[in-house]
């Protein structure tokens, strides 16, 4: 017993070894802008993945108007950049007195931006169910919610899927724009790590590589269902 | 709130980094297209060594930001004794990103060639030269068109990155005139309004030529993809 315990502990000497060696005694703090990446990415693929929905369906709103201005959205987010409608609303809103912390910011900024995308996503999902699903249940005398809750988005949901994967790695990488306003997520602390360091290559080695044990499972899960969504249809 | 007259005193800064941008972005494509050759023509290659590092380095590239790439680049290789210009390097690694993006359009385009037009070649007898110039490429190459042109139009959306280290395009010519004036709304308006309008006189123009020629569509909710953060 006292032998396995004191195995234990040089084990656990062995690990805290390893973690104060170079390059890993960077890790920690690395690790902590890493956890503020996830956050911020599950924030806003949330609210990205609700405004996509609500974007394509106002797309295909009966009032002309209303498609005008969703039509707009999509293109002029989808014609500039993120990082500057990040700078837009980091910087210009609050001279029009709308100020929001950097995490606010990113979140909508970040959220605004994919459900351009996203709201493509699900149009094409849409579009990808044949017609004849929607006459078949129509003519059952399903109302147009449940035409669309029952029939429509359960085939939709599953043309979707992989494109909705490949958005989400894209918000991983592109939640590291965020470092440029002032927010302290993986890419920041890696630059504050080199002021603080100087260790310029290990930094941003690590730091490539966190980025990639986030991003890759979820390619390979896309990767997953693409497979599987091509067998079932 | 919105001062004109500044608008316009600024808007030669600006155009001056315009012609940074539409250099960085052509310059970016040309390497991206030949890194994406080699990369496709490495997953096709015979050694094995060679396919699974072409196939790491994609999936690498394609799960890493772009501006984390950009601080690689800019400020690790010169401590190797690799120095470039800040646009050189920009132009380098969105070239080298990029690419990994264009090794998949190649790649589709060319398995999207039914097989039986390799074997029908082969039967008839034709060299693997005259395979890949008269039966291949002229079947792949249609419709890698209009996702290569969107690449195009999402390089383009990349660019104000390179402000990140040091470049003056667009966004670094904004950035400067912000930080010497402490006027952001008109700077950054004019940056985003250069900006959309390149990329939707673009995203016409591809239109107008995929209508023209009757290409296949692009894949749907793929359209003109914003390689957010390198992808």
């Amino acid at each position: 017993m006292s032998n396995a315990s004191g195995d234990h502990v040089a084990g656990f000497a062995e690990l805290t070894k390893f973690i104060h060696a170079q390059p890993f005694d960077l890790l920690p703090q690395l690790l902590k802008g890493a956890a503020v990446t996830i956050e911020i990415t599950l924030i806003t693929a949330v609210v990205a993945f609700v405004l996509s929905f609500v974007v394509a369906f106002v797309r295909m709103a009966p009032l002309r108007a209303l498609r005008a201005v969703a039509t707009a959205y999509v293109e002029v987010l989808r014609g500039t950049s993120a990082i500057v409608q990040l700078y837009y609303l980091f910087f210009i809103l609050p001279a029009f007195g709308i100020a929001m912390s950097a995490t606010m910011t990113a979140v909508v900024g970040l959220g605004m931006n994919l459900s351009a995308y996203g709201s493509e996503v699900v149009r094409a999902g849409l579009l990808a169910v044949g017609a004849g699903q929607r006459e078949a249940a129509a003519s059952l005398g399903l109302s147009r919610v449940l035409i669309y809750r029952l029939v429509i988005i359960p085939q939709a949901f599953v043309v979707m899927l992989p494109s909705f994967g490949n958005l989400l790695i894209d918000l991983v990488k592109a939640t590291s724009l965020v470092s440029l306003i002032t927010l302290t997520e993986l890419t920041f602390s890696g630059r504050q790590m080199v002021v603080t360091t100087g260790r310029t290559f290990e930094v941003w080695s690590l730091v490539l590589l966190i980025y990639f044990a986030m991003a890759y499972p979820l390619a390979l899960g896309v990767r997953f269902v693409e497979r599987l969504t091509t067998r079932f249809r | 709130m919105f001062d004109f007259p500044f608008l316009v005193q600024i808007l030669p800064e600006m155009l001056k980094g315009l012609r940074v941008t539409v250099l960085a972005t052509l310059g970016g494509y040309g390497v991206a297209l030949v890194v994406g050759l080699l990369l496709a023509l490495g997953r096709r290659s015979r050694n094995r060594a060679v396919r699974g590092l072409s196939k790491v380095y994609i999936d690498f590239v394609r799960c890493t930001p772009l501006l984390v790439q950009l601080y690689f680049a800019f400020y690790v290789l010169p401590s190797a004794g690799i120095r470039f210009a800040a646009l050189t390097t920009g132009i380098l690694v969105l070239g080298f990103n990029i690419g990994a993006y264009v090794s998949e359009i190649y790649r589709s385009g060319i398995e999207s060639v039914h097989s039986g037009q390799w074997e029908a070649a082969r039967s008839l007898g034709l060299t693997s030269l005259h395979i890949w110039v008269k039966v291949i490429l002229p079947q792949a190459l249609p419709p890698m068109l209009p996702p290569l042109g969107n690449t195009l139009i999402g390089l383009f959306k990349e660019t104000p990155l390179l402000a990140a280290i040091t470049v003056v395009d667009v966004f670094g010519a904004a950035n400067g005139i912000a930080g010497l004036t402490y006027r952001y709304t008109e700077p950054y308006t004019a940056a985003a309004i250069i900006l959309l309008a390149v990329s939707l006189v673009a995203a016409a123009l591809m239109r107008g030529m995929e209508h023209r020629f009757k290409l296949p569509q692009m894949r749907a909710g793929n359209p003109g993809r914003d390689w957010s953060g390198a992808g």
